[in-house]
């Protein structure tokens, strides 16, 4: 048994749970840390530019992967800049480790230099979080926040450290545990073969059912079961935001994504469907539009949900099931398999025909420009194409994220690398970075806008250091285009603050200073030649500042206050 | 509706801030709050009493049951229980109010736990109404300070909350 010291302790563990790569900063709290990592080469160290990049690095790291993205930072401002990260993880349920380091436990509480009290400050933003009190403790802690982190409904753990615990000077007898006892935490796996029989009995008498899946459906790779599950009904689906490519966009029983920006057919199915199934989704308020009295007012809703808390939250469940989305579809689809009843097949018809109607309005139907301005969800068709719809895309928060969800279908599982949950813009960059690393011959997009974009810029130096091609794509609208529309609609066009094309910087400059290729598109006829031409330059990373109409709004939009079947479907248009 | 929720928790630092962090981000109230190891000092025993309807109850205990360091919980308002809570309350007692606050701490059932030749402190137990209402029956100008535990319950019968 190795003698090792606190510092060695955790990067060993660190490698004897799995972990590769560790996305971090180092000061002064950690360096004792960042000194065993110097003396090894089984965990690689990637350094980024600012903490909260570490974070969203080991989030694309993890959604592309579903291992969990380990992040490592000092005490003070390293770990309250890591916040946004974890908070950004823990809204969306990604498995993530985050180390900090803190002062000397002799220290804590004298507000000595770069302390912070980081177990209270992520409290609310974790699933949990250890203070480590003595080094022999180092395996054990380690091994319970990876457990903790993957399994059940995942999410951020918080590891805080302090200095003296990881002292290269203090050696102790380290074993890597083999098993785990957690008296206090259970993890549900199968669901209660009961409940699914009531939700399957519910689903064969449907007249117009609704599939409606989350990001529930991803984290539990349940992509083959729910499409086996929804092929062999022939229901029609929806995905959430955080659900997108659990089932294949092309595919002709997917209606698309539901909610706040989603399509027509999707959101008049939901409002208008006698059986709702929700896989692994929250009914959040960016689906139900707030007003949950008015959500989906003549269906039974059948709840499948890992995490009983998520189950009667917001809409009340008719037949809740608490359970592993992958292994409570496969019961569903065998007691599908084994039932006398069979789905009506006439009233689906019905309800298909209904649903074509709808579909034919075409609410993603993209507005001819003018005079060769180009249209932001072109330049997302036209990445689409040209990737082949085998991109991972990452994104930040707005107009161009929406237009990213609509535009780009998603096939896979694992490739729409999105902040759903908190909206944290400055997340796609540093994400699409993880999203490299884990899969260094893939196209990793990082679909953004100039606003988001700024907020995480920096890390240009990280790319260059590691070589990552990333192909940024921003969709250059020189305003936060999605506060802007909301003050359209709901401000009377009063832009307070949500503009300044003046003082933006020339971005093919910025990148080329880095030592990276920019590339500018300002006409449409530019569009494919120009995408095509980045793309082609697959061994360096690409900023491509397109600049798109700047009025544009996106649509469908839901109507503040009222029902999914409420939409504004153009600037003039609602339903 | 007031529920009484025990929970059996780690007796780890961090817990406690835990379960009373989950309150307040949640929003969820707290009207009292105790807190104390068992007969296992692993094991913390905590007593909140708070309000709320049925599904906001629910999702109360579904969270606190998320809490990785609690183990097991009751809602002991479902069922037959027992609720106490202590109070120390400290008050005038000179002259001819001597024997009549020691008349109302007989009434109440309490004990002077201690005397000076002006203050009686007096020690009860009961219902929180129970303590309310010797305060009230005290009168006015006659308490100089309370300190109240917070409401502890068990479970009437042979259900209990260990592991």
């Amino acid at each position: 048994m190795d003698q090792l010291s606190g510092g060695e302790m955790l990067i060993r563990a660190l490698h004897d749970e799995g972990v590769d790569i560790v996305f971090g900063y180092p000061g002064g709290a950690v360096l004792h840390i960042y000194d065993a990592i110097f003396n090894q080469d089984k965990v690689e160290h990637i350094l980024v530019r600012h903490e909260q990049a570490a974070t969203h690095a080991a989030d694309g790291y993890a959604r592309s992967t579903g291992k969990p993205g380990v992040v490592l930072v000092t005490s003070g401002p390293g770990a309250t800049n890591a916040v946004t990260g974890i908070a950004t993880a823990y809204m969306d349920s990604i498995p993530m480790i985050v180390i900090s380091g803190q002062v000397e436990s002799r220290m804590i509480g004298t507000d000595g230099f770069q302390e912070t009290d980081m177990v209270g400050i992520s409290r609310p933003i974790v699933k949990h979080s250890f203070m480590v009190q003595e080094v022999k403790d180092i395996p054990h802690i380690i091994k319970k926040a990876f457990h903790i982190a993957t399994t059940g409904r995942p999410g951020p753990v918080v590891i805080d450290i302090p200095k003296d615990a990881t002292d290269p000077k203090q050696k102790e007898k380290y074993e890597y545990p083999k098993d785990l006892k957690l008296r206090s935490y259970a993890v549900p796996d199968k669901g209660h073969t009961g409940q699914i029989k009531k939700a399957v009995d519910a689903l064969l008498l449907a007249k117009r059912p609704m599939i409606y899946s989350g990001g529930g459906a991803i984290q539990d790779n349940a992509s083959e079961q729910l499409i086996n599950f929804t092929q062999k009904l022939g229901f029609p689906i929806t995905n959430t935001l955080m659900g997108l490519g659990a089932y294949p966009a092309s595919n002709n029983q997917f209606l698309g994504m539901l909610g706040m920006h989603g399509t027509y057919e999707a959101n008049m199915a939901m409002h208008h469907c006698d059986v709702l199934l929700c896989v692994g989704a929250r009914f959040d308020d960016r689906v139900t539009n707030s007003d949950t009295s008015k959500f989906c007012p003549d269906a039974t809703i059948l709840h499948i949900d890992i995490d009983p808390a998520s189950i009667s939250k917001t809409v009340t469940a008719d037949v809740p099931i608490v359970g592993a989305v992958a292994a409570v579809l496969e019961e569903m689809n065998d007691q599908i398999d084994k039932s006398d009843k069979e789905v009506d097949k006439q009233a689906l018809k019905v309800w298909w025909d209904q649903i074509e109607k709808w579909r034919e309005k075409d609410s993603l139907k993209v507005r001819p420009s003018d005079n060769g301005i180009i249209m932001p969800q072109e330049v997302v068709k036209a990445v689409f194409e040209i990737t082949e719809g085998d991109a991972y895309v990452s994104s930040d928060v707005g107009q161009h994220q929406m237009f990213a969800a609509q535009y780009y279908g998603f096939d896979k599982p694992r490739r729409w690398i999105n902040s759903g949950g908190l909206g944290t813009m400055g997340f796609g960059f540093p994400a699409a970075m993880g999203v490299q690393f884990a899969f260094p011959e893939a196209v990793s997009v990082c679909i953004t806008g100039e606003g988001s974009f700024l907020m995480n810029q920096q890390e240009f130096a990280t790319c260059m250091q590691y070589q990552l091609p990333i192909k940024i794509i921003c969709l250059n609208n020189q305003a936060l285009g999605m506060v802007k529309q909301w003050q359209d609609m709901q401000y009377g066009g009063r832009y307070s603050h949500s503009t300044y094309a003046e003082s933006l910087p020339d971005f093919s400059k910025l990148a080329e200073a880095y030592g990276h290729v920019g590339i500018k598109i300002e006409k449409s006829d530019e569009l494919y030649p120009k995408l095509e031409e980045a793309f082609a330059l697959k061994d360096k990373l690409v900023f491509v500042d397109v600049q798109v109409d700047p009025n544009e709004h996106v649509y469908p939009m839901a109507v503040k206050g009222g029902a999914m079947k409420d939409m504004f479907l153009s600037k003039t248009e609602r339903t | 509706m007031r529920h009484i929720i025990s929970v059996l928790m780690e007796n780890e630092p961090g817990a406690l801030s835990r379960v009373v962090g989950l309150f307040s981000q949640r929003n969820y109230n707290i009207d009292s709050l105790t807190v104390a190891p068992t007969e296992d000092q692993s094991l913390s025993r905590l007593t909140v009493t708070t309000s709320g309807d049925d599904a906001r109850i629910e999702q109360i205990t579904k969270h606190l049951n998320k809490i990785i360091d609690v183990v097991k919980l009751v809602d002991l308002t479902e069922g037959a229980h027992i609720e106490r809570e202590l109070m120390l309350i400290k008050v005038k007692a000179a002259g001819a109010q001597r024997a009549e606050v020691k008349r109302s701490v007989d009434i109440f059932r309490g004990q002077i736990v201690d005397v000076t030749s002006n203050v009686f402190t007096i020690q009860l137990t009961g219902t929180g109404d129970k303590l309310d209402a010797f305060i009230t029956a005290l009168g006015d100008n006659v308490v100089l300070e309370v300190a109240r535990s917070g409401v502890s319950g068990i479970s009437r019968g042979e259900k209990t909350l260990a592991l």
